[in-house]
């Protein structure tokens, strides 16, 4: 199993942080798994962005320029990651944010109304979950009860009161997507 | 050695962890990009997990200058810096070298000349490998690729630094230092000193008075002292490792080090699967330098390209190291440019079909 995923959107969306809960729970359940962000001038004005790999064996690069797959938050980042995302492969675009009609035939897209999705939830700053939820849904690279279990891992106790709502986050992304891929 | 549940962390926080199951008691540092999760995370922890000293120098000279004299003091100290900062402390490297003080170094690389950037490099491998400072010395330099290195090869850098009484550089590198991964902490057997109590500075009551030094000038003694170290050097070669994947049948085996050797290992992976003849020797100890592993493999036919996110340092490591029987090809990464394993697979395939 090898598994690798490109998370891009505006900072404060919260892509860093569903970055590491996909690779923590890539750990918990077992596998290598490597998380590095994309830090320094690119940060500012433009899309943050991480990397996650998740693999049944150790893991060369953390580093990847041709994506398997992507989490879309915004629009800027489907301009810059779309391009680089192999034939065939995977992308969640957050459709709340992102024009869908820009995905290209060359790719498996779903698309998810993240904001809209996690306002209804009761916080608009839920999408980054919703869209995890999704991609977990997407690509079942790892279980998605994993993932929802390890929120109280990443999540700092000072918000552990969060954790039930971003559990239900995760499953309503996943549940929308599963609809797509019936 | 007690193996625990893995824990996911930043390599730089592997790096302090390892210190302090290696038994580190005193760090000593001044900030600078992008090695700042280390003191952030010592800054605490040392007191309350090794009951040990942290200080935040008022530079890099002065925090050298504190590990000279803590390690003087037969102590487990430290320092950790990034690639400005480590230049500012080559003089007191330099001293520790010449007084055969033990203490480690860590270079948490950034894009140089100068300021350079705050993205990842190996642009120091020569400053690291040469001594670094003035006079004819070597400190042993370890090269972690990975989170799990980070921590064991701290573990390592200390045991060496006490078994041969020499500066043991650690030269990670930003992608290294920032990126996250699962860790097994793992505590070692009891810190051996490699009986520093004989030789410390540490109060000298109730026995002869004792002098560390670098300055040697009665006649004769600094020659002695020179070969002194020069045996010191030698019997050091003992200590050198690489890490050694798909080289059996290869026609071309690449040599790369720290995250760069990891990035490689991807590329040639991906060159397998196309039934490329293409192998990886990742050299994990810099000094001293597995020579012989590579001379092994040029004896056997092999050629060589050396890949570094350098304009070339390594690369004459290599050449040296199969002189007489092979040469080395050299592909740079520009630091400053972050690589990924895409950016390897056109000069691979080039020097291959050479």
């Amino acid at each position: 199993m090898y598994q690798d995923v490109i998370i891009a959107g505006f900072g404060g969306q919260g892509v860093m942080l569903i970055g590491n809960l996909l690779a923590y729970a890539g750990m918990e359940a077992g596998s290598e798994v490597t998380y590095i962000p994309v830090y320094g001038p690119e940060m500012r004005g433009g899309t943050a962005n991480c990397t996650v790999v998740i693999s049944s064996e150790d893991i060369g690069s953390p580093i990847i320029q041709s994506p398997k797959s992507l989490i879309i938050m915004n629009q800027p980042s489907l301009d810059k990651f779309q391009p680089k995302l192999v034939d065939g492969g995977i992308q969640i675009l957050n459709s709340s944010l992102v024009d869908a009609a820009k995905a290209e035939d060359r790719v498996t897209t779903y698309t998810v109304p993240a904001n809209e999705i996690a306002d209804k939830l009761g916080n608009t700053r839920m999408a980054n979950m919703v869209a995890l939820g999704a991609y977990v849904q997407a690509t079942g690279c790892v279980p998605l009860e994993q993932v929802k279990d390890s929120l109280k891992s990443v999540i700092s106790e000072r918000y552990s009161h969060l954790i039930p709502k971003n559990a239900e986050a995760i499953q309503a992304g996943a549940d929308h997507v599963a609809e797509q891929m019936k | 050695m007690s193996e625990k549940k893995r824990i996911f962390i930043k390599g730089n926080e592997a790096i302090s962890r390892g210190a302090l199951a290696a038994g580190c008691t005193c760090y000593f540092g001044y900030p600078i990009t992008p090695q700042n999760d280390i003191p952030e995370f010592l800054s605490t922890e040392m007191a309350a997990v090794n009951n040990g000293e942290f200080v935040q120098a008022e530079s890099e000279v002065a925090a050298a200058n504190m590990l000279l004299g803590a390690a003087a003091g037969g102590a487990r100290a430290m320092t950790t810096s990034s690639s400005p900062g480590v230049s500012l402390m080559q003089e007191a490297i330099s001293y520790m070298a010449g007084s055969e003080l033990p203490g480690v170094i860590v270079n948490v690389n950034r894009g140089g000349p100068g300021l350079g950037d705050i993205g990842s490099s190996q642009g120091d491998y020569f400053q690291s490998t040469r001594g670094g400072g003035h006079g004819d010395y070597r400190t042993l330099v370890l090269a972690p690729g990975t989170c799990q290195e980070g921590y064991d090869m701290m573990i390592e850098a200390f045991d060496l630094a006490f078994k041969y009484r020499n500066p043991v550089l650690v030269l990670a590198d930003a992608i290294v230092g920032q990126m996250k991964e699962p860790v097994t902490p793992w505590e070692p057997k009891a810190a051996d000193n490699h009986g520093a109590e004989d030789w410390c500075i540490d109060g000298a009551k109730g026995r002869e008075k004792r002098l560390l030094k670098s300055l040697f000038l009665e006649d004769g003694a600094l020659a002695g002292q020179n070969r002194n170290l020069q045996s010191k050097y030698e019997a050091m070669q003992a200590e050198a490792r690489a890490d050694v994947f798909e080289c059996d049948d290869a026609e071309l085996v690449v040599v790369a080090f720290g995250s760069i050797g990891r990035i490689v290992k991807s590329t040639v992976r991906r060159l397998r699967s196309e039934g490329k003849k293409v192998g990886l020797v990742r050299p994990l100890t810099l000094y001293p330098f597995p020579s012989e592993v590579l001379r092994d493999l040029a004896k056997q036919g092999k050629r060589f390209l050396t890949i570094e996110q350098n304009c070339g340092q390594m690369v004459d490591d290599v050449r040296l190291s199969v002189r007489g029987i092979a040469d080395s090809e050299f592909h740079g990464h520009m630091p400053g440019d972050l690589p990924g394993s895409d950016d390897f697979l056109a000069p691979i395939i080039k020097h291959l079909e050479d």
